[in-house]
């Protein structure tokens, strides 16, 4: 698991406009995030839609779909 | 009550906490899932179980909220351990107390659906064939689905 403290870049309002900042990083992040039905979100820990609007200071959590129980 | 921990647990002793000081309990049914030996293609050696740590309490004190506010519950418990554990060992334990027992097999089933496909815990498996991830299952979507109207019964 990586994690990183960023300040939010005006041009992102959405998860979505995240996902593609992210995928532009590079062959890694666009990997990871090339199919999107197998990557979940979450915003401050609740499960979000990527549509949900980010605010500065957020938790932002990318993973796969979860397996416990 | 809701638990993330290392170490095992006593399923005998979590189903009597559920009920002790509650004399109106009349049943309380109880799930415990344990780690298989085998996979879809492997001889399963261990398992690592690795989680979110805060959205993982906050998702499970959630789903608790959500079993209580549909059926009329006393208690509910999930413990859920996290790290290495072989074939055989423990992983979860989920209780849930009622006056009825309908309501008690209900919840119970619930909190195991919705904990399958909300709670942010990840599977790896080390077999002969290497580690891999655990991948999640469209069944264990499906199932959780059956809960989305929500439903009151009393």
């Amino acid at each position: 698991m990586g994690s990183e403290d960023c300040p939010l870049a005006e041009n992102i309002n959405t998860v979505s406009d995240l996902v593609n900042v992210l995928k532009a990083r590079g062959d890694g992040f666009a990997g990871a995030f090339a199919n999107l039905d197998i990557v979940r979100v979450a915003v401050n820990q609740e499960h979000v839609p990527f549509d949900h609007p980010l605010c500065n200071e957020d938790e932002v959590a990318f993973f796969p779909p979860v397996t416990g129980g | 009550m809701i638990r993330i921990q290392e170490q095992d647990f006593d399923p005998g002793l979590e189903i009597a906490k559920l009920s002790s000081g509650h004399l109106s309990v009349g049943g309380v049914c109880s799930f415990v899932g344990f780690v298989r030996d085998f996979a879809e293609h492997s001889t399963v050696q261990s398992m690592t179980l690795e989680h979110y740590p805060g959205m993982t309490e906050k998702q499970l004190l959630a789903i608790v909220e959500d079993a209580k506010n549909r059926w009329p519950l006393e208690a509910v418990s999930i413990v859920h351990r996290v790290g290495r554990l072989d074939p055989g060992d423990r992983i979860v334990f989920v209780g849930a107390a009622s006056a009825h027992r309908k309501a008690a097999f209900e919840a119970c089933n619930f909190v195991m659906d919705w904990l399958k496909t909300k709670a942010p815990f990840w599977k790896k498996e080390s077999s002969d064939d290497g580690d891999h991830w655990v991948e999640a299952k469209a069944t264990d979507e499906d199932l959780s689905k059956r809960w989305e109207q929500p439903k009151k019964e009393h």
